[in-house]
């Protein structure tokens, strides 16, 4: 392990991370005393139109991967229309590599139901929702703490500091499907029905939950608001990049020393990140990375130097993503990497679309027998057509997702490939993963 | 004769909607469209010829956009888009896989992962050779599979009800018949489940939905399945675009393309479906849909697909039998000897009077040959079809408001902003009726007012507003509800009665005077497929063909003519209903009796109708199958089944159904028998072909005839149950014991458990719950059933009306709104006191 330099040390912003280390923070008394529900005071002074004008002014954008931004987003709910509005909050985290939502709503709860009621107050909408993955149990008990917390200090419920402003808060549990973290498929799930994506349009800004006007934002992107209420658009805009502004936690995990969440502003590069994370792990040379989590296009050692950034991600070929970056060492397989996360696309698959539904299975299964030394060469023609027959094809991204990866590292690594064709490399799997029907 | 669909075409008023100046123009594959907006680009492309291949994709459901297999290529979007979800857009350009290297590569590669997973059963499948995934195969798909890998698999078939079979690993999960369930039928007992490539249709197997799981929500082992429980299940069979859902009754039976495909009607109720019947070798082996946007769409009800096993019933009659003097026992005898001693019977029968009795499966041919028979052969007008509870009043109604009145059709109900129904349960008695409803009430803005004694499971689907009437005080409600004459005062409003009003003194009149006062179109809606044509053939003691009143000296003299018959010989007198029929050959004052397609069980007093026929001098039956009717004829023919004739249908909107024959046979059809008798009792019917009665028919000039105004009987007093008692409420069940599905075991399976279902505060006065036994009964006998606490009016008993163990007429002998005895459990034995007392 290396030791940054301070150059580098300094690229850390920490804001939203900022409490993660102080001893209690998810307590009321404790957030309370480190700025909290300060920017909800603020928030509540100004009309609601100027709270949708002052993220705009921020640039924010969309913290789930896709990077919209978030004022424009509020700003399509239509006002006046007589209909209840929702904000839905997805805290759905689970795209492999992904770690940033569930530390922040362990340690730092308030800070997400803050953002919630001032978003809430900006869109008009007396309920909102915070759809939390099923298995986050303890964030979610964190959650629930700070949302009762919340309503006895009187930030929630009736008559919000006597702004007249009305909010009830649910966090609810999923039930343990990654395709509900699809903006849609978590409404359908949020109303009971079974978690597939629907067909847009009417996109949720018109007709989302309850077939009502609905933002959903992603957990990182609510929990910023406070901060731009407290410092404005400016200060905001000081951090990251031009189109790309703000500060961004970035998940790192994989043969680093220090693997983590790394709050830097928008822009810095993979060569910095590493050395924060105090470096490769000794032995290890990087070989391939994520930028954004599994589903996003590989980037290899050549890339080290490119802004983390929407831009900059998207020139290398790459998607920024959830800024979760998986790091892979020479030491390491693309072709069992690819596999291992084919098992995990084919398992949350929800079945709606035939690309998705039958071409992981059939991925999946040629993986499994490359693996296990039984690979053609034709299996590598086979795979990356099907790859293609997924990608663009499918209902929602969860099928780009999964054929993400096996075209990259057929576009990177075919040699690897070759080596388990032709018997350069041991068989990782043994014949035995080949049985069975499923 | 009326006809809807010559109405529609003559009368610009009605029917095509206002031309939609809200057209868009675009291009598909370089050929300039003009496309209404919201139109689907897969529909608009259609209408050009140009066929995109398509699964998940039906024209009745909404876009679901599952399958994949529609792509397109749109400038200006970077992906292929599903054409079965895409609206068209203004200047839009879409390149199919005609012109398109992108959108042909993306089918064949769907094309490629649908067939991954698909059994390649094709043989052995029932669908093979129709299936739509085996045709696009071979015109989009690859030559050969590169998939390599082993193939799900599933326990194979399950039953998810005892007519429908599903085969999952030929699914491919396009959801066709999901949704048909949820958005057509209303009934989601279907839905996926699992997820990935475990996704898979099924029926729910937890305790959630009412099925008998393991108490704590979990699968009980199959012990908690709740079956595919629709009337409607059927359809998805026949849109399921491969071969995994298939019908217990056509399983492995045939190959497609050894079938004869005919089209034809339905013969089960007054709806009217078109339908497709497949025969091989003499036999039909299938029933379809038939595709009819004007009537059924491209619907039907499970008893119309699967209703036909009459057909091949061992008790099906095949010679004419007649009773031996010597043994008192029917004998087969040739035809002539049977129609020499039918029309001898007849006309010594004559004297003293003859009845005439026909039943709902009667095509307007046959119908209107035993009208011309009664007035013709017999000189009688004591002709009913009516083979069930009636009334005087009833019989004023059809001349004044129902004979050649075409005045609803299916669209207006699509279209109605309101729709009052009452004496009619749509689901039960017209089922194309109910989904055409819900159409209205879900996709349009139809809004349902029900007066029922409780908003049954079929108006909850329709989202109906109840007017909780207690049986025999639908007249009063009709005359005095605000909530009713305020449904029906809307513009455009229906109101539909059902046969069953008959019964309740003042309800016809009270629903005429209501249309009249409201402007509300009235429609009437029988059970049986027969009626509607048998009141404009004529037969109806009050009614002469084309709705002329005997009474009425011009209608007569028309039908002299027509008939050729001397001026005056046409009896002038209003005959006998069915109820006064059987009652005078009861009473032994009847010479004969002539019966068709009635079961003595279905009449207001089957055991009066029982005395009736052996009392009658002489009964000639004409039927199908063995009944009580022909155990007690001196004289049996056998006739055609539907399948094995022409004819024609009147269904409930006064449209024309005709249809050919289906299976060439030599069984003849009633109107033949008729006119055979009739030469032997030198009359000349006419009747022997369906061709000769429809030129007669056509050749009839309009009458001239006044249309007799409607009754205005008084609304009979509210009925007043005693301690104990409760009024009973009743009607048929789709799938009951119906002489022409009787017998058919895996029909019956899909029938709806046969329940009483009681108020709260009755179950709560008895002490009962859900489920407990309780026994309704009169002085002639008593039907215990299971409880069903239902949201009923206080007072009210509800049976099913001809269901197993509750054959209501005949145990009980009353009906809708007599006054029952309840009791708690089984009926203890019967004292000889309580008898005689």
């Amino acid at each position: 392990m290396t030791q940054p330099r301070r150059e580098i040390l300094q690229k850390l912003t920490p804001v939203l991370t900022k409490r993660w280390l102080s001893p209690d923070a998810w307590k009321m008394e404790v957030y309370e005393r480190l700025d909290g529900y300060a920017a909800l005071r603020k928030a509540l002074d100004v009309h609601p139109d100027d709270l949708i004008q002052l993220i705009k002014d921020s640039g924010l954008r969309g913290r789930g991967g896709a990077g919209f931004p978030t004022g424009l987003k509020w700003g399509f709910i239509p006002q006046g229309d007589g209909k209840p509005h929702y904000l839905v909050i997805n805290a759905d985290e689970g795209e492999p590599g992904t770690c940033k939502d569930l530390p922040l709503m362990t340690y730092d709860p308030h800070s997400l139901v803050e953002g919630a009621i001032i978003a809430a107050y900006a869109i008009r909408a007396n309920r909102a929702f915070i759809y939390i993955r099923g298995e986050a149990v303890h964030a979610a008990r964190r959650l629930r703490h700070a949302v009762a917390e919340a309503k006895a200090k009187g930030y929630l419920g009736t008559n919000i500091l006597g702004s007249g402003f009305d909010l009830e808060l649910v966090v609810h549990s999923g039930a343990g499907a990654y395709i509900c973290g699809e903006e849609t498929a978590l409404l359908d799930s949020l109303e009971g029905f079974r978690g597939q994506p629907r067909l847009r349009p009417p996109f949720p800004a018109i007709a989302g939950l309850y077939a009502s006007p609905t933002v959903v934002n992603n957990v990182g992107t609510i929990a910023s608001v406070p901060y731009i209420v407290l410092g404005g658009p400016e200060w905001w805009k000081s951090m990251g990049t031009e189109k790309s502004s703000g500060p961004m936690i970035y998940s790192l995990s994989g043969r680093i020393a220090n693997p983590g969440q790394y709050e830097c502003g928008l822009g810095i590069t993979l060569r910095e990140l590493i050395e924060l994370a105090g470096g490769m792990q000794p032995g290890h040379n990087l070989k391939f990375w994520t930028p954004g989590g599994s589903s996003t296009p590989l980037l290899t050692a050549e890339h080290i130097d490119t802004a983390m950034d929407f831009e900059g991600v998207a020139a290398a070929g790459s998607i920024l993503g959830t800024t979760a970056m998986q790091i892979f060492s020479d030491q390491d397989c693309p072709v069992y990497a690819t596999w291992r996360w084919l098992e995990f696309y084919h398992h949350e698959s929800c079945g709606k679309c035939t690309p998705c539904r039958e071409g992981n299975y059939w991925m999946v299964r040629t993986y499994r027998r490359i693996l296990s030394g039984e690979g053609t060469h034709q299996d590598l023609d086979t795979l990356q057509d099907t790859a293609d027959n997924i990608f663009g094809r499918s209902f929602c991204g969860l099928g780009d997702g999964a054929a993400t990866p096996v075209m990259s590292t057929l576009k990177f690594f075919r040699q690897d490939y070759l080596d388990y064709i032709e018997g350069r490399t041991a068989p990782r799997l043994s014949a035995k993963a080949l049985v069975g029907a499923h | 004769m009326t006809d809807v669909a010559k109405k529609t075409d003559a009368d610009p008023n009605r029917g095509g909607k206002p031309k939609d100046t809200n057209s868009v123009t675009l291009t598909i594959d370089g050929i300039q469209v003009t496309a209404e907006k919201g139109e689907l680009v897969i529909r608009v492309a259609e209408r050009m010829g140009i066929a995109i291949p398509r699964f998940c994709d039906h024209p009745l459901l909404a876009p679901a956009g599952a399958c994949r297999q529609c792509l397109v290529d749109i400038e200006g979007q970077r992906k292929p888009v599903a054409s079965c979800t895409q609206t068209v857009a203004e200047g839009m350009v879409v390149k199919t896989q005609l012109t398109s290297e992108v959108a042909a590569k993306a089918q064949g590669g769907v094309m490629e992962l649908l067939l991954a997973n698909h059994p390649l059963d094709c043989p052995t499948c029932d669908k093979g050779g129709e299936c739509p995934l085996q045709n696009q195969a071979m015109t989009n798909g690859r030559a050969d599979s590169r998939f390599k890998e082993h193939k799900r698999e599933y326990e194979k078939p399950i039953h998810i009800s005892s007519q429908v079979l599903l085969d999952r690993e030929r699914c491919i999960l396009c959801q066709r018949c999901t949704r048909f369930s949820e958005e057509i039928a209303g009934d989601k007992f279907i839905d996926l489940m699992d997820r990935s490539s475990g996704e898979q249709i099924n029926v729910y197997r937890d305790d959630f939905f009412g099925g008998e799981g393991t108490g704590d929500g979990q699968a009980g082992d199959g012990e908690g399945d709740v079956p595919f429980n629709s009337y409607f299940s059927g359809n998805t069979i026949q849109i399921c675009p491969v071969g995994a859902l298939t019908g217990e009754q056509y399983r492995f039976r045939a190959r497609p393309f050894d079938l004869v495909s005919t089209t034809t009607a339905c013969e089960h109720c007054a709806a009217g479906c078109s339908m497709r019947a497949d025969h091989r070798r003499g036999k039909v082996l299938r029933r379809l849909a038939g595709d009819d946007p004007a009537v059924n769409e491209e619907w039907n009800c499970d008893k119309g697909r699967w209703g036909f096993q009459y057909q091949v019933a061992t008790d099906r009659i095949t010679t004419p039998l007649l009773r031996d003097a010597r043994t008192g026992e029917l004998r087969e005898v040739s035809w002539s000897e049977a129609l020499l001693a039918a029309a001898e019977g007849l006309k010594a029968a004559k004297g003293a009077g003859v009845g005439v009795l026909t039943g709902g499966r009667l095509t307007v041919e046959d119908a209107y040959a035993y009208a011309k028979f009664a007035r013709v052969a017999l000189g009688t007008n004591d002709v009913d079809f009516r083979s069930r509870p009636l009334s005087a009043e009833e019989a004023d109604f059809l001349a004044s408001s129902v004979a050649g009145v075409a005045d609803v059709t299916y669209e207006d109900v699509e279209d109605a902003p309101s729709a009052v129904i009452v004496g009619l349960e749509p689901e039960e008695e017209c089922p194309i009726l109910f989904l055409r409803m819900r159409k209205g009430h879900n996709r349009k803005k139809l809004q349902v007012t029900a007066v029922a004694p409780y908003l049954s499971r079929g108006f909850e689907k329709l989202g109906a507003a109840l007017v909780a009437a207690v049986p025999g005080d639908e007249a009063r409600l009709l005359a005095e509800d605000p909530a009713i004459a305020a449904a029906l005062s809307v513009p455009g409003a229906l109101l539909f009665v059902g046969e069953r009003l008959a019964t309740v003194p003042g309800g016809l009149s009270a629903a005429a005077a209501l249309a009249a006062r409201t402007g509300a179109r009235l429609a009437w809606v029988p059970r049986r497929a027969g009626d509607r044509g048998a009141i404009d053939a004529g037969c109806l003691p009050n009614l002469l063909p084309g709705g002329r009143p005997v009474s009425d000296p011009a209608a007569r003299a028309e039908m002299s003519i027509a008939w050729k018959v001397e001026a005056g010989a046409l009896p002038s007198t209003t005959g006998r209903d069915t109820d006064a029929i059987v009652a005078a050959a009861a009473a032994g004052q009847l010479g004969g009796l002539l019966v068709a397609g009635v079961d003595p069980g279905d009449l207001a007093d089957p055991r009066l109708a029982e005395q009736a026929l052996d009392n009658a001098g002489f009964v000639v039956s004409l039927e199908l199958r063995h009944s009580a009717v022909t155990r007690r004829a001196d004289v049996v023919f056998p006739v055609a089944p539907a399948a094995e004739k022409s004819g024609t249908f009147l269904d409930w909107e006064g449209r024309l159904r005709s249809f050919g024959t289906v299976l060439p046979s030599t069984a003849m059809t009633d109107g033949r028998v008729l006119e055979a008798i009739g030469a032997l009792m030198e009359v000349t019917l006419g009747t022997g072909d369906v061709m000769t009665i429809r030129r007669e028919l056509g050749a009839m000039p309009v009458s001239k005839a006044v249309r007799p105004v409607a009754p205005a009987v008084a609304a009979g007093p509210r009925p007043e149950p005693g301690e104990q008692e409760a009024v009973l409420a009743t009607w048929h069940q789709l799938i009951d014991l119906g002489s022409m599905t009787e017998g058919d075991a895996v029909l019956a399976g899909t029938a709806r458990p046969p329940v009483a279902r009681i108020g709260r505060e009755l179950a709560a006065t008895l002490g009962v719950i859900d489920g407990d036994a309780i026994t309704v009964g009169t002085d002639r006998g008593a039907i215990t059933l299971p409880a069903a606490i239902t949201d009923l009016a206080p007072r009210v008993v509800w049976l099913p009306t001809n269901s197993p163990g509750s054959a209501l007429r005949r145990s009980l002998g009353v009906t809708a709104g007599a006054t029952v005895r309840l009791s708690a459990g089984r009926p203890g034995p019967v004292l000889a006191s309580e008898v005689n007392s």
